[in-house]
């Protein structure tokens, strides 16, 4: 979820505007629009201090971490994504699980990675972590930001038009559609109504899931199809782990099978790569 | 058998030298088999009842015939099935006269069935009348100087059907006459029995406004009552399951807190002739949570009250944490404001929590905490908690129809929980003894009260369970601590005394408690005030505000005994 970087959009390039916007704030400007949103609508943060210890977090792990690492100071787009999705996501009546899941998403981009590339989207990771380690101290958002199907209307209208700019809306669409095939599948074997099985889906957990974890370009893979793949074995993942009842059924099914995903390919371009060398040595 | 009781007696010595308290369950041994029974509701709603019938197990206590001793009236939920009133016979049994009193036989679909009593003395002629609310019909019953009980609910004129789960006696204009805060759960045009569709349950998990209404009935002294809750500014729609009115900013006037399911709790503060709604101001009403519990105690001996809300805790799944909301120090008037010390001072995890009181259970000085809890216990081994989470997620277009929700099929949800004896150590920290102290039952509790059921200077708890056995607790404490009773009659006030406060000081310290016509979840302490002393304790004054007005000075009230006191013409 924290780096989503937009800037796969192309520019004109012949034209220098006097004012160019970054395309890397979309994505940031859009979550900070659907907490204040929910917030200012519902009251749905629990508490401002417990979302701004997490973005604070957040971004103190980025600075110190990119200058530790790369030696240099890093843009914040991608940890105040991180951040604020921690802030929304994680439900403590304690502080520390918020600042703890905020550090473990940042560091798991430094620590955790192959052949260069960090292979878990930050925030499902920190957060998959916590609701291992930390079950009675911390829950995830599960519940509904205020009653009305319009703001929801906006915010997946909004959110569509983003990522398509983004040129991602095919990951978001594929998920959003093998969820409601496995939905219907899981009503079909549970017996239990339909509505009952996309009722997680209305909610803005799902959101910020579909919208910013699942599309997350450092941690998705390279070809579009590929892409479309990862998402609908995600929502496979989801319907097996949903079926076996557990709560976190999403974060879980990223946490599998995004990593899987991405070593895979890690493997696939290295096995290829070393192809080239050959030949080329031959 | 000798074993058994020679641990148990290792048990309660070994609890009471360190806790100072140990409880025994006693309710068979004192003639009390009392065991709550659920309602069959409409057939659309057979695939959720547990958790739809999953409230109506009540206790609040009351001397009905002023023998000065405490006695147990306990609801029930059955259609056909009976109330109980408990008379203590002064000898350590109970029997039950519910029955021949004429208040036994009161749930049936066709007038609904009951969720919790409230006892008080609303024409002032000195014997608690009882106010029963239901899911159906409320009801009033006057007491005839203890011997029987009238039903006057015609009289009263309250509305024909209100789906309530809490009512409390207060009297909000301090005229001396009491009047009643009446709160709706589900809406008063849903019957239970006979459901016009399935569209009755909660818009959202944390943001519902489209549950009951809520009533305050203002006593004309002639045995009627004038509905005036909008006229003074209580309009919600929220889903109440609890209410307490004290005195929270040191005005001298109730003020009335609501604690809602699946929303924010409401602070309505009363101006004298208007009550204001300033929960999120106060910060009681910015975190909606599932507010199943409303009780006050002054749990820093600061002379101010604090307020504990329940919530739901589940391992894994929901952590919601309960709410001790404590009020911050320096503020007082209209600019009252909380801060939520749960987590704090040690009370915020108890489960799927309902009923807590604030007492001092060990007669040290600290008023303690005792909460009960689980919600639906079922089978064991399979737990409805995923497909529960699942639906609660869902938009308002689900999750506000019944026939949405997945089937519980005989699961548990947040059953067989271990209730919560957390002892107050007067430094801001509670722990924990409900298993040293011998509270071991794992029942869904629901309603808890607090009493002296015997005059011995401790107090008992008296528990009711849904679907279970009521429970009484009998206090063997066997410390020095020193106590003192306080039992308030008004006169210019309330005859009950309701709302009247005693600010007592001793050993330079102070603790405030006030006389409550309903507090915890569907349930009522006894009216007595009981104070734990501690050890060699001076006790200086009493002060005693009475809803009135009047403040009345009893120096150096007298130890280990009961204080009866009058209000002063």
């Amino acid at each position: 979820m924290s780096d989503v970087r937009t800037n796969t959009i192309p520019l004109e390039a012949t034209r220098q505007p006097r004012f160019r916007f970054d395309n890397r704030y979309i994505a940031p400007l859009f979550i900070t629009f659907i907490l204040l949103v929910g917030h200012l609508s519902y009251g749905i943060l629990e508490s401002y201090w417990k979302t701004g210890l997490a973005i604070g977090t957040a971004l103190a792990c980025e600075l110190i971490l990119g200058r530790v690492f790369y030696g240099k100071w890093l843009n914040l787009a991608s940890a105040y994504i991180s951040g604020i999705s921690v802030g929304i996501l994680v439900r403590s009546p304690a502080f520390w699980p918020y600042a703890l899941c905020s550090a473990i998403s940042i560091m798991s981009k430094y620590v955790l990675r192959v052949k260069g590339r960090h292979i878990w989207n930050p925030s499902n990771f920190g957060l998959s972590v916590l609701f291992f380690l930390a079950p009675e101290t911390m829950a995830g958002l599960s519940i509904q930001w205020g009653n009305y199907l319009a703001p929801l209307l906006v915010i997946w209208i909004l959110g569509s038009i983003i990522i398509w700019r983004a040129r991602r809306f095919h990951i978001s669409a594929t998920y959003v559609l093998s969820f409601f095939l496995f939905a219907y599948l899981r009503s079909l074997i549970t017996g239990h109504p339909f509505e009952s099985e996309i009722a997680p889906i209305t909610g803005p957990m799902y959101q910020l899931f579909v919208f910013f974890m699942i599309t997350d370009p450092k941690t998705t893979v390279k070809t579009k199809w590929g892409q479309c793949l990862v998402a609908f074995l995600v929502a496979f993942a989801e319907f097996i782990f949903r079926l076996n009842q557990v709560v976190y059924a999403p974060f879980y099914a990223l946490f599998f099978v995004g990593p899987a995903a991405n070593l895979i390919e890690i493997w696939w371009d290295s096995r290829r790569q070393t192809g080239e060398v050959s030949t080329v040595t031959r | 058998m000798r074993q058994q009781q020679s641990l148990a007696t290792t048990d309660a010595q070994s609890a009471n030298s360190r806790y100072g308290v140990y409880f025994q369950e006693v309710s068979r041994q004192i003639g009390i088999n009392f065991t709550h029974q659920v309602p069959k509701l409409d057939s659309k709603l057979d695939h959720i009842m547990p958790q739809v019938a999953s409230m109506g197990a009540a206790v609040s206590i009351v001397d009905f015939d002023r023998d000065g001793y405490p006695d147990i009236y306990v609801t029930n939920s059955g259609e056909g099935s009976k109330n109980a009133l408990y008379h203590n016979e002064q000898n350590g049994q109970f029997k039950e006269v519910a029955n021949d009193l004429g208040i036994a036989d009161v749930n049936q679909a066709s007038s609904g069935v009951s969720m919790g009593a409230v006892w008080g003395d609303y024409d002032n002629d000195g014997f608690e009348d009882l106010f029963l609310y239901k899911w159906g019909k409320p009801e009033l019953f006057h007491n005839e100087g203890g011997k029987s009980f009238t039903r006057v609910t015609d009289k009263a004129g309250f509305p024909a059907w209100v789906n309530a789960n809490t009512a409390i006696w207060f009297d909000y204009d301090a005229d001396g006459k009491l009047d009643l805060f009446l709160g709706g759960y589900y809406p008063e045009d849903v019957d239970l029995w006979h459901l016009k569709n399935t569209r009755m349950m909660p818009e959202s998990f944390e943001y519902a406004q489209n549950g009951g209404r809520k009533y305050l009935f203002h006593n004309l002294g002639d045995g009627s009552f004038e509905e005036v809750s909008q006229k003074l500014g209580i309009n919600t729609r929220r889903w109440a399951l609890a209410a307490v009115a004290a005195d929270l900013r040191g005005t001298g006037r109730p003020d009335l807190f609501i604690a809602n399911d699946y929303g924010i709790s409401e602070l309505y503060v009363n101006d004298g002739k208007q009550f204001r709604e300033v929960g999120k101001d106060a910060g009681v009403g910015f975190s909606p949570k599932s507010g199943m519990n409303a009780a006050v105690g002054d749990v820093l001996n600061s002379g101010r009250y604090a307020i504990y809300v329940s919530n739901i805790s589940e391992e894994g799944v929901l952590i919601q944490g309960n709410n001790l909301w404590v009020p911050k120090e320096g503020i007082t008037g209209d600019a009252v404001q909380y801060d939520n010390l749960a987590r704090d001072m040690d009370v915020e995890i108890g489960g799927w929590s309902f009923g807590a009181q604030f007492g001092d259970l060990n007669n040290d000085g600290n008023l303690d905490l005792y909460l009960v809890n689980g919600y639906v216990s079922a089978d064991r081994n399979k737990n409805y908690w995923y497909d529960f989470s699942k639906i609660t997620g869902g938009n308002s277009t689900i999750i506000s129809d019944a026939a949405n929700w997945p089937p519980m099929e005989g699961r548990s949800l947040s059953g067989y929980q271990q209730k919560k004896v957390w002892l107050n150590d007067g430094s801001g920290k509670f722990v924990n003894v409900a298993t040293a102290v011998g509270v071991i039952d794992n029942n869904d509790g629901r309603s808890v009260a607090l009493v002296d059921l015997w005059n011995r200077g401790v107090l008992d708890v008296v528990v009711a369970n849904q679907k279970g056995p009521l429970l009484v607790y009998k206090n063997t404490a066997a410390t020095d601590n020193k106590w003192t009773d306080f039992q308030l009659e008004g006169s210019a006030s309330n005859r009950s005394a309701i709302g009247a406060q005693v600010k007592l000081f001793w050993n330079g310290k102070q603790q405030i408690q006030s006389v409550s016509g309903g507090s915890g979840f569907c349930a009522q302490n006894d009216r007595r005030l009981h104070f734990g002393l501690g050890k060699n304790p001076n006790v200086e004054k009493a002060e005693i505000r009475w809803s009135s007005g009047k403040v009345q000075v009893i120096e150096k009230p007298l130890i280990n005994e009961i204080n009866k006191v009058k209000e002063p013409a």
